[in-house]
């Protein structure tokens, strides 16, 4: 039988962002994949040029929805290296914090898209409700579920009281019980098993070759994690062991995000014990002087990394980022090779490529009267399990 | 800083013409100037000799008479080498680094698009990260770009 080339995307139901492959296949097997990227490109990188330092941050921040903190944090500590500036201790354990919640949402958010991807859709309504309890805390320590503004250069924005403090260790508790189960779905479910164990291939040589980061790495048995090797924010001052796993598959990258979820509650439980009371920003000029930097930053999906070249003024010469996704383009499309074509959105979605969700706050609009106002979560969350309770749906 | 500092003396003694080029900025992060024409041979030397195994992304700079072009190496103990080569202007080319990364793929043709910098050898492919109707001469990176430029020659159109 002939090749056929299947086009697949920039708009499609598989893919939660717009990016198009065209697939050549024989019968059902890929035998190559030809990508092409740039439907999100927004021009980030020129508008900072023409922005100054501060505006920049909420700019990056918006690089991606998922993991926001990172790319703010990866930012701000480049420029704050630029400047010769060190931070207070007390700011760089809440940006610690704040980056292992982040990373915990993503790693949950993921398994969830993981379980949907394979029609395992219990597993993603089961994290997904689990994953409401790290968004809260997040909304509660920064005032939102995404995009979080706790950053600015010099550190912190908001300070985290005692009694959030407390909270947060209760709702790590509270996570950490749920991913002991999910540990156990992972390790012990026969048909989650059968359906990851061998699907997506990337041997070490290739990964190691390929480039591949982050857990897509990590579970190719590559024992590198910029958190450990190249330390940032608190954690030099905090103990935690690296995921590395040899399944080499996607059921691998399961395992390392599962087990990466583990670390992140015993980092954050550290970081609360060794926090003390004290400032959380240093005065920064708004005129950074001349030099360049750059900056690494384990993000969920892998090393994000950000160069600054500054001129003096308070708007920057050259901002450069380059998302983790980027760099595991190259070992998906290793990956795809020889696999059925039903593998390929749990493969794509093993690798965790970025996409961005949530609306926190509703307009509502009265046609009649022309009135509008504006709903909270909570509110229109109370008004949800009302509506449905009326109509005899209650829990 | 040792380790950083040893880096230095060994490219210094394999290259003695990088004496005075090369800068430990910290813990980790070390800056060197490679002339144009010396580039292969010290790249190829930092990968295979002294473990500069991951390249983390090219970036590119417009510095007015030429580009600036950083390659971010790392090593698996997290010092990164930031190699920097300046490229005349009128002729920008520069020969690809697939061979020994191909993960670098992307990020050269981001530096085709985004600067109009030729790179020798990148094979032909879908572009990144602009539309398939943008303009050519058109690159939005380069420092005396605006968008005004597209908006008069997509209205042309």
């Amino acid at each position: 039988m002939g090749k056929v080339i299947i086009p697949i995307g920039p708009q499609h139901p598989a893919l939660k962002e717009p990016e198009s492959f065209s697939v050549t296949l024989e019968g059902e097997k890929i035998v190559d994949v030809n990508l092409r990227l740039g439907y999100n490109h927004r021009g980030i990188e020129k508008a900072c040029e023409e922005r100054t330092y501060i505006q920049d941050i909420y700019i990056l921040e918006r690089v991606c929805g998922i993991c926001s903190h990172s790319h703010s944090t990866c930012f701000v500590q480049t420029v704050e290296e630029i400047a010769g500036v060190e931070i207070p201790e007390r700011a760089k354990y809440i940006r610690t914090i704040v980056a292992e919640l982040e990373r915990i949402h993503s790693h949950l958010l993921w398994l969830g898209v993981a379980g949907h991807e394979i029609g395992f859709d219990t597993l993603f309504m089961y994290t997904w409700r689990d994953r409401e309890i790290v968004m809260m805390i997040l909304k509660k320590v920064t005032g939102n579920r995404v995009n979080y503004g706790i950053n600015t250069i010099g550190g912190v924005r908001r300070d985290i009281s005692q009694e959030l403090l407390k909270e947060i260790l209760t709702s790590v508790d509270a996570l950490e019980e749920r991913t002991k189960y999910y540990i156990q779905v992972a390790t012990q479910e026969t048909t989650l098993m059968n359906r990851l164990l061998n699907v997506g291939k990337l041997s070490h040589e290739d990964a190691v070759l390929t480039g591949a980061i982050g857990p897509t790495g990590r579970a190719s048995g590559i024992d590198s994690d910029t958190r450990r090797d190249d330390p940032y924010a608190a954690y030099d001052k905090v103990t935690f062991k690296v995921i590395v796993d040899n399944h080499n598959d996607v059921y691998g990258r399961t395992l390392v995000r599962v087990l990466e979820l583990m670390e992140a509650y015993s980092i954050i439980r550290q970081s609360v014990q060794n926090m003390t009371e004290g400032p959380i920003t240093v005065k920064v000029p708004r005129k950074i002087p001349a030099g360049e930097a750059f900056g690494r930053y384990e993000a969920p999906r892998g090393e994000d990394v950000h160069y600054v070249k500054s001129n003096g003024t308070e708007k920057p010469e050259r901002v450069k980022v380059r998302a983790p996704t980027l760099a595991n383009i190259k070992p998906v499309l290793k990956m795809l090779e020889n696999y059925n074509l039903a593998d390929l959105p749990i493969i794509v979605a093993a690798i965790d490529p970025c996409f961005s969700c949530t609306d926190r706050t509703l307009l509502i609009k009265d046609k009649k009267s022309n009135k509008s106002k504006i709903m909270d979560w909570e509110s229109l969350r109370k008004y949800s399990i009302e509506w449905y309770k009326k109509r005899g749906i209650g829990f | 800083m040792i380790k950083e500092e040893e880096i230095k003396q060994e490219i210094i003694k394999n290259f003695s013409y990088l004496d005075g080029k090369i800068r430990v900025q910290r813990v980790r992060r070390i800056f060197v100037d490679v002339p144009y024409e010396n580039f292969d041979e010290v790249f190829k030397h930092l990968i295979k000799n002294t473990g500069f195994e991951m390249l983390c992304t090219i970036t590119g700079l417009d510095e007015g008479a030429t580009f600036g072009l950083i390659y971010h190496l790392a090593r698996k103990d997290g010092i990164v080498l930031n190699l920097k080569i300046n490229v005349p202007k009128a002729n920008p080319i520069i020969k690809t680094v697939i061979n020994y990364f191909p993960g670098a793929i992307m990020y050269e043709r981001e530096i085709v698009d985004l600067f109009g910098i030729k790179v020798e050898g990148l094979p032909s492919g879908a572009r990144y990260p602009l539309p398939d109707n943008w303009p050519i001469d058109e690159y939005p990176l380069r420092k005396d770009w605006k968008p005004e430029n597209l908006n008069q020659k997509m209205e042309k159109k």
